[in-house]
This record gives C-alpha cells, sequence and structure tokens, in this order.
C-alpha cells in the first residue's frame, strides 16, 4: 500500500497527489511513469511521474474516466494498492546542454513536461515553454514552468488568458520570428503532438514526443500499448515513452487510444448513475 | 503380492458438461473422490524400474506415493510428492504428462498409462484442503538469496533454498506472485485460489514476497548485492509476446495472447465492470497458434460468447498444445482451421473486419521434428472481428537491457553454465527466461536445480 501523504485539487478536473515510494522516488528520472492500482477490483493506470522528493512521487492526474474519478474521493492519508515504478525509458536530456530548447505541452502534458523543462534548465539549456489550455480555469504549474524556463509563453483556446490560440500557432509565430531551437520537446493529446511536428518538420528541429498509450502491465509483457515507429512495432511503455516525432504513426496511435471508448462510458455510467457522451 | 487393477483405461474423472462449462470459468476437471483415486491407484503395477520417474523433470517418487494412497497415507503420499515437488496441485493440473511421466508409464505399452497426474493433483488437493497444516522445521543458515520473478521457477527455488536454511526474497514486477500461473492460465484450468494457496505453502517455509517491484527499474541487481545478498536467481521468464509482423496488427481488436490472457485473468476482465478492467472481444474471434497459450486464449473468449475458430499453420497432429487442452476446446464448440497461416489483417474504420489466410500443406521435417508448413500461394478471406496471436513468447528484454555482464542468446534466452550461473558471478537464471517458453515443470525443474548449484556455490565459497 502506498500512503497518499498530500492530495490537492488543482481546478475541477484536476489533482495532485503526493505519494509515499521512497523506492520509485530514490530511481526515478524525468519521462518516466508509474502504474497503480486503486484496490483489489482496480485496474492498472499509468501516470507520469511530475517530481520527486527523497521520499515521495508526485503526479499529476487528470479526471477521465472511471478510475480517476474514484482517485478524486480518496484523501490524505489513504492509499494506493498498487504502486510500482519507474517505468519506461528515462527521456535523454543531457545533450541539450547548452542547446535552445522549446518544450511545448498541452493541458495536463503540462505535468509531464515540468520535469522535463526543470532538468533542460538545471543543465543550463536555453529553455522556452509553450503551454496550452482550454480556458484560464484550468490552468496549472504557471509558476513552477515560470521558475524553470528562460521565456514561458501561455495559450489559451478561448483566449481567457494569455495567447489566444493552439500552442501550435505559437511555437509556429517564434520560430517565423527568428527563434532558432536546436530541439523541440511535446507532451500532450496525440493530435497536438501531431500538430507540433507539422509545425517542427519543414524546420528540421528535430523533435521527441511522449506517447501515451493504453497499458496493462508496463513491463513489456503484453504490447497493449504497440506503435508504429519508423515502419516498426514498438512498445511505448519499454521503448518509449519517448520518440523521434517525425517517425510516429500518430494516426493509428489515436485509433488505438479510442480501443476501449465503450467500455470506459459503461464503467462511468456505473459510477455516477447517468449518461455520458464524452 | 497384492492385486493390481488391470483395467484398460484411466478411471475417468469427473468434468463439468461441455456445454455448460463453456459459458463458466469454473475449472473443468472435478478431480477424483478417494475411492476413484485408490481404484486408480491400483492400476500401478510397482515395476522395478519406475520409468515414470525418470520422465518426470523434478523426478517426483511416482510409485512411492501411489502405494501410500492405496495404504490411505494420504499425508504420507503428500510428503513424498513433496520431497522434490514444491506445487503438486499445480503440477498434476498443468503438465503434459503424456509426454513425461505417463508417457513412460510401463502400463502405457499396452494400455492407457496409470492417471499419475490425477493422482497427484488428488493428494495435494487433499493436504490443501485441510484447515491445519504442519509446518516444515527449518534450521536457517544466515545467507541471503534473492529470486527475481515469482513465477513457477523462482518459487520452487525459493521452496528449495529456504528448505536448505538460506533466507529467501523473491522480487515481482506484478501486484500478485505467481507468474503464468496467475496471469496466463486460466481459472477454468488452474483456479488461482489453489495457486494462492500453493503460494501460502512457500511464504509457510519462510520465503518473503515483495511484488511490485521490477528489477532494472525499481532496484538493480547492483543493489541487490548491496543489501546483502550473496546470490541471485533470475527466474524472469519468456514474457515478451511475438506478433506475426504482417499488415494490420495494430488494428482495434487485435490482442497479443499475453494482453488478452492477463485481461481476463489477473485483472478478471470477465467480470468487468465490477472489475475496473474491460476487454473487447467481439462476436467472432480468430486465434493464431496451436499450443497451450492459443487453447486458453480460444476457450477464454468461448466464455466470452465468442464464435471461436483456431488458426494454425501445421495439422491437428502437430499441434503443441497438451492432448486434454485441444480434445477439450473441441468439446466445448471451438472450430479448427488447421494448414491455414494468415498473411495480412483487413481493418474497416480502425476496426478488425477480416483476416486473409493463405493455405498451407506439409512438407519435409524441421529441426523440431515436426513437418514443416509449405505456402501454397492459395488465398482465402474470413470475416473476424478479433484476433488473438499466440505464437509464442520471448524471454522479457530488461534484464539484458540493464546488465551489459548479463550475456544473452541472439533471440534473448540468458547464458547460463553447467554450474546454471550467468557470465555474471553469483547470479543464476532458469526457466523460460534461460530455454524460452515451456512448460511450468521443465521451469520448476529449472528452478530446483539452481537452489542445489546456489547451495553447492555459497557452500563452497565459504570454505
Amino acid at each position: 500500500m502506498a500512503r497518499i501523504i498530500e492530495k490537492t485539487n488543482l481546478n475541477d478536473n484536476t489533482i495532485k497527489f503526493v505519494v509515499k515510494a521512497p523506492a520509485i522516488a530514490k530511481k526515478a528520472l524525468p519521462g518516466q511513469f508509474i502504474i497503480l492500482r486503486l484496490d483489489e477490483k482496480g485496474e492498472r493506470v499509468p501516470f507520469t511521474i511530475s517530481s520527486t522528493d527523497d521520499e515521495n512521487v508526485t503526479i499529476i492526474v487528470q479526471i477521465v474516466g472511471g478510475t480517476t474519478m474514484r482517485m478524486n474521493a480518496l484523501k490524505a492519508g489513504d492509499g494506493f494498492l498498487d504502486f510500482v515504478g519507474p517505468l519506461g525509458k528515462p527521456t535523454e536530456l543531457d545533450y541539450l546542454k547548452g542547446k535552445n530548447v522549446c518544450v511545448v505541452g498541452g493541458g495536463l502534458g503540462t505535468a509531464i513536461a515540468y520535469p522535463q523543462a526543470k532538468y533542460l534548465h538545471e543543465i543550463g539549456a536555453n529553455v522556452d515553454v509553450i503551454m496550452g489550455f482550454k480556458n484560464k480555469d484550468i490552468i496549472i504549474l504557471e509558476d513552477e514552468l515560470k521558475a524553470s524556463s528562460d521565456n514561458l509563453y501561455i495559450t489559451t483556446d478561448d483566449g481567457s488568458y494569455g495567447r489566444q490560440g493552439f500552442v501550435t500557432q505559437v511555437l509556429g509565430d517564434l520560430i517565423k520570428e527568428g527563434k532558432k531551437y536546436d530541439h523541440v520537446l511535446t507532451i500532450g493529446p496525440a493530435i497536438m503532438m501531431k500538430n507540433v511536428v507539422n509545425v517542427t518538420k519543414p524546420h528540421d528541429i528535430p523533435t521527441t514526443v511522449s506517447m501515451n498509450s493504453i497499458m496493462v502491465d508496463g513491463t513489456g509483457m503484453c504490447g497493449c500499448c504497440r506503435l508504429t515507429v519508423g515502419g516498426e512495432m514498438k512498445f511505448a511503455c519499454v521503448d518509449g515513452p519517448d520518440f523521434d516525432g517525425f517517425l510516429v504513426d500518430f494516426d493509428e496511435a489515436m485509433n488505438r487510444s479510442r480501443n476501449y471508448a465503450t467500455e470506459e462510458r459503461e464503467h462511468i455510467c456505473k459510477l455516477t448513475g447517468e449518461v455520458r457522451n464524452g | 503380492m497384492a492385486k493390481f487393477n488391470m483395467a484398460k483405461t484411466k478411471v475417468p474423472m469427473p468434468e463439468q458438461d461441455p456445454d455448460v462449462r463453456n459459458k463458466n470459468f469454473d475449472e473443468v476437471s472435478l478431480g477424483y473422490t478417494l475411492e476413484m483415486a485408490k481404484e486408480e491407484a491400483s492400476r500401478c503395477v510397482q515395476c522395478k524400474n519406475k520409468p515414470c520417474v525418470s520422465g518426470c523433470p523434478v523426478g517426483v517418487k511416482i510409485p512411492e506415493f501411489i502405494h501410500l494412497i492405496l495404504e490411505d497415507d494420504l499425508d504420507g503420499a503428500y510428503r513424498k510428492i513433496a520431497e522434490t515437488n514444491n506445487l503438486p496441485a499445480i503440477c498434476g493440473r498443468v503438465c503434459p504428462q503424456e509426454v513425461q511421466c505417463e508417457g513412460k508409464c510401463t502400463r502405457g505399452i499396452k494400455d492407457e498409462p496409470v492417471g499419475i497426474g490425477r493422482l497427484e493433483r488428488f493428494v495435494a488437493d487433499y493436504r490443501n484442503n485441510k484447515k491445519y497444516n504442519k509446518p516444515v522445521e527449518i534450521t536457517s543458515i544466515n545467507k541471503k538469496v534473492a529470486v527475481v520473478g515469482a513465477g513457477p521457477s523462482g518459487l520452487s527455488a525459493a521452496a528449495d533454498l529456504a528448505k536448505r536454511g538460506y533466507s529467501v526474497v523473491m522480487f515481482d514486477a506484478f501486484h500478485t506472485a505467481g507468474g503464468v500461473l496467475m496471469y496466463g492460465i486460466p481459472e477454468f484450468r488452474l483456479p488461482k485460489k489453489l495457486v494462492q494457496k500453493e503460494l501460502k505453502n512457500v511464504i509457510g517455509l519462510g520465503v518473503k514476497l515483495q511484488t511490485n517491484t521490477i528489477v532494472g527499474r525499481t532496484i538493480y541487481i547492483k543493489d541487490l548485492f548491496d543489501q546483502g545478498f550473496e546470490a541471485i536467481y533470475l527466474s524472469t521468464g519468456a514474457g515478451l509476446p511475438r506478433f506475426l509482423g504482417i499488415p494490420g496488427e495494430n488494428l482495434n481488436g487485435v490482442y497479443s495472447a499475453n494482453e488478452f490472457l492477463t485481461r481476463m485473468n489477473l485483472m478478471k476482465a470477465y467480470k468487468f465492470p465490477e472489475y475496473d478492467t474491460a476487454v473487447h472481444i467481439g462476436k467472432k474471434v480468430c486465434v493464431v497458434g496451436g499450443g497451450n497459450v492459443a487453447m486458453d486464449a480460444a476457450r477464454s473468449a468461448k466464455r466470452m460468447g465468442a464464435d471461436v475458430t483456431v488458426v494454425y499453420r501445421r495439422s491437428f497432429e502437430e499441434m503443441p498444445a497438451r492432448i486434454e487442452e485441444s480434445h477439450h476446446a473441441r468439446e466445448e464448440g471451438i472450430k479448427f482451421m488447421n494448414l491455414h497461416n494468415p498473411v495480412e489483417i483487413i481493418g474497416e474504420n480502425g476496426w478488425v473486419k477480416k483476416v486473409k489466410l493463405e493455405k498451407m500443406e506439409l512438407g519435409e521435417p524441421d529441426s523440431s521434428g515436426r513437418r514443416r508448413p509449405v505456402a501454397t500461394g492459395e488465398f482465402e478471406e474470413s470475416e473476424f472481428e478479433s484476433v488473438i496471436i499466440a505464437i509464442g513468447q520471448s524471454p522479457n528484454p530488461l534484464i539484458k537491457n540493464t546488465n551489459s555482464d548479463i550475456d544473452t542468446e541472439s533471440w534473448g534466452g540468458i547464458i547460463i553454465d553447467d554450474r546454471t550461473m550467468t557470465t555474471k558471478e553469483a547470479v543464476f537464471a532458469g526457466g523460460d527466461a534461460v530455454s524460452g517458453a515451456a512448460t511450468v515443470i521443465l521451469a520448476m525443474g529449472a528452478g530446483k536445480k539452481a537452489a542445489e548449484n546456489i547451495d553447492k556455490y555459497l557452500s563452497e565459497k565459504d570454505k
């Protein structure tokens, strides 16, 4: 049982959990994730490690379905029955020391991008961060990212805060204005990462994407998280989650993420007693 | 001299009716009563050369335990089996006895062999159903050994090491120990409660279990030595699924058998939404492969209400599955499309719609001694909504990827010497991690042998 030390609702649908997991905290590096299971009847769900200290692992969770709704009912002092990690390959960042890097995150992807931006900033990369949200109510980690970047650009789809529009627009504008990036890291919904690659590819800026496939074990034994990268089959949980964005088949990845849409709705209905269509 | 029962056939084992059991997940075979067990036990002629024992990978003293059943000494029979076998309730159920002990039985020359597996199962179940079992007395020798992977091989090694007095910790990546016994073999063939009972028997020997710990991620081999473990046994299995490498394999509705069975067995997706994990199985399911894993996947899909076809590239005779399993599968209404090989999975809106199959014929025998399937150039298409791929597994590459000093074969198997030691000092390996996917009992045999070697290595180190 992994004890919840702290639970904070960052906004209506985003929760931060600080979880006591010393073994994982000791080994975790940016880009890695954990898998947790709530209880005996629970499913195994992956969450990226947002930060660590000596004892604890922080994860940031968006309420999107049955398990995350039930997680929202937990409080400090409660625990997760199973909490395993760190999983996946750490993001390769050290070679970007002294380079110009742009980190592009969308929505909850911000929580995943944060440890990478922080690490890059610490090793002396020039870090620009572009963060996109639907509206100003769901903005997270603004202060943390300001402290971990040279320039922070926030966009909202509805213009309620920062620039209006998508992250891809800002990225395109910055490149047009003459910003020279050696590398772009992007984390968010697959469609957003696909669009980021569409911006960077014509300029030949190497782009790392962090894939968020459906997973079961997270240790490479089932292939549920498989995707096509450069024409080859890869498992996001052990070969990734980071991949060369120019080589990922995003359309296939987006299709695979819809594999359980029907069951997820059924699951939410059972929990809420109402019909949801999203 | 006692009179032997010279009946030509085994005493039949009660089973659930095929049409009833293909709709539930309860155990298919119900096991012998004491009367049935004694009747079957008396078919053993107690021959002097005991060929059955040589056919058992862990050398169970078969005629001796069978004799004790006839003497009504079931506790004695259990102790006799347990001298060499740490998980008898499991072996009695899942061993391919026809190519092991029973394949060598003297009675099998003329008639059906003695039902050794059924008798072992009977004795183990009797013991596991007892309320109180006397703990084994062990003298501790105050030396630590780590076992990585708590599948059949790791459990067997841990039990044997504990009996020799070592302080053993088993590390497992999953939230539950048991490996393939928990995530792979279905409930209707191996009830999970029973696996947990056998696991308890191993823990009862003083073995510690640490789940949710991935060696190579949560903790490294180096850390284990730093923590005072003097030897390590790697029994990480062969859990990496093989795919066909054909177009359409990443369509929705295509599963590796590992994923499908893990969802079903470990996560209990057949009880969704009572359990949170879902499984999406269409009305028409194609299972590719002819081994036990293919049979397990097919029979599980059938129990979810699907119309299931097993597609296998050789003929029924070459199928590597345990005879009892393919027989049970047929009884339960699974269809077989032999001498067919999938060449493409065709989709519609991102989901499986059809499978394109090439007809095969049999050529010369290959290195495995089985006749090689040869492509005919003739194709046909069949409609399916789901495809489950069960064409084998390779060793998990995590140990190899995080330990450059542990050598592996090109296909991933960990290389060991005649002491079962890897190329890294004091690190031993066995089971599917070394051999590639094989059987539960061979993995247990390997664990047993490794325990013996570890004991020898650590005792000699002290001298």
